[in-house]
């Protein structure tokens, strides 16, 4: 579906993997043909900003909470959805979205507890979970698979 | 910022996820009411959580979840003018849930699954 809108829907930053897989994932769904928005936390959007300075990586970067306050208000809507999760509070934003919206989510579960958390997801969705925290390479490997099956 | 966090709340239960806040609701309020995600109150607040919400009342006070990122799920207990006018929506929304359902026949059941409408709205 290049074309396609897509969302990240960012949470807590604490967890380093997520700012990388994020600029990482933004470029190449960018260059796919997807035009991407980037929703985040204060701190969060933050990271980005610094880490790419010159919005190379992520063109659009928006706040988490007013995004969300747009797609229930209809103004503004998205086909895709990529909800990072490392922490319940993560889940329950994502779970917020799956209620929201026609977005097909796909829920990026990460973090020394990640396979618990993807257990308490109840909204359909397909997950993408890994244990890492600090290498990103494996959930970068699972992530290029799965955009491998976006553009099919 | 939300306009919650401008206004004079009581904090009853931090940091905690958005299920046990849910059950903290349904035990410590007189009425609860079930929304679904998104629900706006307070004008500008609208509620994150994984349906269905619990709001309660106890007194005039609104007892409701308030989610934050970084530190998880906290019940917010408001009681204010503004929170007499939500608990009044509330009741009102409510009722007519409660007539519609014995107009159509609804069983309990289905009050269980997941809202895809943002005008559904019910008592427990």
């Amino acid at each position: 579906m290049p074309g396609g809108k897509v969302l990240f829907m960012m949470g807590c930053p604490e967890i380093p993997i997520q700012t990388s897989i994020a600029l990482y994932l933004s470029h190449k769904l960018t260059n796919l043909g997807f035009a991407v928005t980037v929703a985040g936390t204060d701190a969060a959007t933050k990271l980005l900003k610094v880490s790419d300075s010159d919005g190379y990586y992520v063109k659009k970067l928006v706040n988490l909470d007013k995004t969300l306050e747009d797609i229930i208000e209809k103004r503004i809507y998205f086909d895709i959805c990529f909800a990072f999760m490392h922490n319940d509070a993560g889940m329950t934003y994502a779970s917020t979205m799956s209620a929201i919206s026609q977005a097909k989510i796909y829920s990026i579960v990460f973090g020394r507890n990640a396979e618990a958390l993807s257990e308490t997801i109840e909204f359909n969705c397909e997950k993408i979970v890994v244990n890492d925290v600090h290498n990103p390479s494996r959930l970068k490997n699972k992530l290029d698979k799965v955009m491998e099956d976006i553009v099919k | 910022m939300s306009c919650i966090e401008q206004m004079k709340y009581e904090i009853l239960m931090e940091k905690n996820t958005f299920k046990e806040s849910r059950e903290f609701i349904e035990k410590n309020s007189d009425e609860v009411y079930y929304v679904p995600p998104g629900y706006k109150i307070f004008n500008n607040y609208y509620i994150i959580g994984i349906s269905p919400i619990a709001i309660g009342i106890k007194g005039y006070a609104l007892i409701f979840t308030y989610t934050k990122p970084c530190y998880g799920t906290f019940v917010l207990s408001i009681d204010s003018e503004d929170s007499r006018k939500e608990i009044y929506r509330l009741r009102e929304v409510g009722k007519e849930k409660a007539s519609t359902s014995l107009k159509d026949d609804i069983s309990l059941e289905s009050f269980k699954k997941p809202q895809t409408s943002f005008q559904d709205i019910w008592k427990k």
